[in-house]
């Protein structure tokens, strides 16, 4: 976050804090969560340590008025590390205004927004950037994106139009991270195709709607890829480290889900033009749930998932041709207790990697979670090869407050 | 691998808890007119469930508050807190209705929406809040706890006359009022009872109390309905629904709370894209 935008926030926070406290239609809340992160293996530099603490806290504050047909949101994020001076960072999840007439709906400020149907990868989901220190190997936590949006929801279907006027950089773990790659990503070289940089106005269109058992989505996107290209350079200190360059991109793309009973299937994939070449991709697969499985007042959910990248390993993304499978327990007890466990393997590099999480309330205002990522057999030309030194054990308390 | 475990399962729960509360009002009489005869036990009980229904029509729309006690068999209590938004379907399919969670505070802000259907599977989406994503989830499960309750999703969601058949049993005293009797079939699939016997009393037509059999047909819970309200001098709800579990001694405890019909709502309050708003 820039240094304008940082005290344009702290000025608003100070001008909506007497509205606040006399507000009758006004949500506080927050969560503070410590961590612990261990490390199973020696790490590939000196610098990486083999446990690190760390204690991150979001509050959100929530103004309604107008019956609910005009809002205020504020979500500040923040994450104190005790190795990591990047990973130490904050963010504005949201900080929006909202207002609803009828059929049509405007939203402008820091927002989020999800598009797709799959579990493990999220392609065509590109409007906000990946908090990656945050969560680096899943990847699903976003950055807050600056946005106008427009929606109107008519009987058939649902349109989104987005004005995106500044550009968010990805987020990396500095030299002392871990996970990491094993050469440090150097934020200071960020170079743009655009050269209006991260002031390149970004827009976006989305048509959505379901029929029946199906839901569906197409969305075309247009101006700086999130996804970053990292290359080789050296820093101004003359280290070696990775620049990332930011491309230009136009994206088309569709979403689909079948609901049949206890089945799902989903389908989403892209097109996309970027530095003069065309590349596709997809991934799609299958959910299906066991209720009451074995007798319990439990369930058993298993996804099995494929995703197909037309780059091959040149992409940057790591799924390329990878398969996907995973199963989850979750008890439906009175503290929500769940288990999930999941496999990644590569189909050409023969690379896997396996996460396992469980997690469940104590009492009403803690949540407990326990969570093991880790790689095997990842030969030196996949793109996670970096990471496969980087096991670890998490675990997080919640307390919500 | 992206999962949304917890809150996926935890948040999902079935349409209309309200349509639970959903039965009627009426002039004090006896019995209602043009009852088939106790010769004809299942056009009797059909039409006892019929006129339940039919005296709670034109509510249009409502809104409330509702507090989840769970009791576990050694006393302690555990707390939900839910808003619901309702709106009323006269094509026989069942109301629309959206809940959003306040509590437990590690799923504040969840938020499910209904389209239920007599002979269809139920339409229903979930919102995650973390992620800001829509999700349409499958309605097949019928007979899991919702939020770990005594209530079963098929105990919001099933309440449609067409769901199931009747046969009327007897008539009985019933507290100071007199009720019918009726056992009632589940018709729709995967449902974890055989049978159902309710009463329902012959001067309002409101649900009083629910037996509940399982698979082996054995009594497995029953749900009280307590201290009805009259809204709008028309509408009968109850202020709070009492299941008790006789196998694991467990209870639950719906308390309803600031009713309110005719707020305004529209059936664009109940869209998918309605679900992401702020509430």
């Amino acid at each position: 976050m820039s240094k304008t935008s940082r005290s344009a926030f702290a000025a608003v926070i100070v001008a909506l804090a007497p509205t606040f406290a006399q507000a009758d239609d006004l949500g506080l809340r927050g969560t503070i969560e410590p961590e612990l992160r261990l490390f199973t293996q020696s790490a590939s530099s000196t610098r990486q340590k083999d446990t690190d603490i760390s204690v991150s806290g979001e509050l959100t504050g929530k103004y309604m008025w107008d019956n609910g047909d005009q809002s205020l949101i504020v979500t500040p994020f923040a994450r104190l590390d005790q190795r990591d001076s990047r990973r130490t960072h904050w963010d504005l999840r949201e900080a929006r205004y909202g207002l609803v007439m009828g059929k049509w709906e405007v939203r402008l400020g820091f927002d989020k927004v999800f598009w797709g149907v799959t579990e493990a990868v999220h392609l065509v989901d590109v409007i906000n950037q990946t908090d990656l220190i945050e969560d680096p190997v899943k990847q699903e936590t976003r950055l807050g994106q600056p946005m106008l949006r427009v929606r109107t929801t008519q009987d058939f279907g649902t349109f989104d139009a987005f004005l995106l006027p500044y550009f968010r950089e990805r987020d990396f773990p500095g030299a002392n991270g871990r996970p990491a790659y094993d050469i440090p990503v150097d934020m200071e070289l960020t170079r743009y195709e655009s050269s209006r940089k991260e002031r390149h106005v970004d827009g976006a269109f989305r048509y959505s709607h379901h029929l029946g058992d199906i839901d569906f989505g197409i969305s075309y996107f247009q101006g700086t890829n999130r996804d970053p290209i990292l290359t080789p350079a050296l820093s101004a200190q003359g280290d070696l480290v990775l620049a990332p360059f930011y491309a230009q991109m136009k994206q088309a793309s569709f979403d689909v889900q079948a609901t049949k009973g206890a089945w799902l299937y989903k389908l989403e994939g892209y097109w996309r033009r970027e530095l003069g070449r065309e590349y596709e991709a997809a991934t799609g697969g299958v959910e299906y749930t066991f209720y009451g499985a074995l007798g319990t007042e439990g369930d058993v959910g298993i996804v099995a998932e494929y995703a197909l990248d037309s780059r091959g390993l040149m992409a940057r993304d790591p799924y390329e041709n990878d398969g996907f499978l995973a199963l989850r327990w979750t008890a439906n007890d009175e503290a929500s207790t769940s288990f999930l466990g999941g496999a990644v393997v590569d189909a050409e590099t023969g690379a896997m990697g396996f996460r396992f999480k469980g997690e469940r309330r104590l009492g009403d205002d803690y949540r407990l979670s326990a969570e093991a990522y880790f790689f095997g057999n990842i030969p030196r030309r996949d793109p996670i090869y970096s990471i496969a030194d980087d096991n670890y054990l998490q675990f997080r308390i919640a307390r919500f407050f | 691998m992206g999962m949304t475990g917890r809150t996926y399962r935890a948040a999902l729960c079935a349409a209309a808890i309200f349509t639970l509360s959903i039965i009627s009002s009426g002039p004090l009489r006896a019995e209602a007119p043009g009852l088939p005869a106790p010769s004809d036990p299942a056009a009797r009980g059909l039409a006892i469930a019929e006129e339940s229904g039919k005296r709670d029509r034109g509510w249009g729309d409502a809104k409330a508050d509702m507090k989840m006690v769970l009791t576990n068999a050694s006393g302690e209590t555990s707390e939900r807190a839910l808003r619901f938004m309702m709106i009323e379907n006269t094509d026989g399919d069942g109301n629309w209705s959206l809940m959003t969670f306040d509590k437990p505070a590690d799923i504040e802000g969840t938020a499910l929406l209904t389209y239920p259907h007599v002979k269809e599977a139920d339409e229903q989406w979930l919102y995650l809040p973390t992620v800001k994503r829509v999700k349409r989830i499958s309605s097949a499960n019928k007979s899991g706890p919702f939020v770990g309750s005594e209530f079963a999703f098929e105990d919001f969601s099933a309440q449609q006359v067409g769901k199931f058949t009747y046969k009327w049993l007897r008539d009985e005293p019933c507290g100071d009022r007199t009720c019918h009797v009726v056992e009632r079939t589940p018709q729709y699939e995967n449902s974890g009872y055989t049978r159902q016997i309710v009463w329902i009393d012959t001067t309002d037509y409101l649900f009083r109390k629910t037996d509940f059999y399982d698979r082996k047909d054995s009594l497995i819970k029953t749900l009280t309905y307590q201290d009805y309200k009259l809204y709008d001098n028309k509408f009968w709800r109850p202020g709070e629904l009492a299941m008790a579990n006789h196998e694991t001694k467990k209870s639950t405890r719906l308390v309803w709370q600031s009713y309110a019909f005719h707020t305004g709502l529209t059936k664009d309050d109940f869209s998918t894209a309605s679900l992401e708003r702020a509430r």
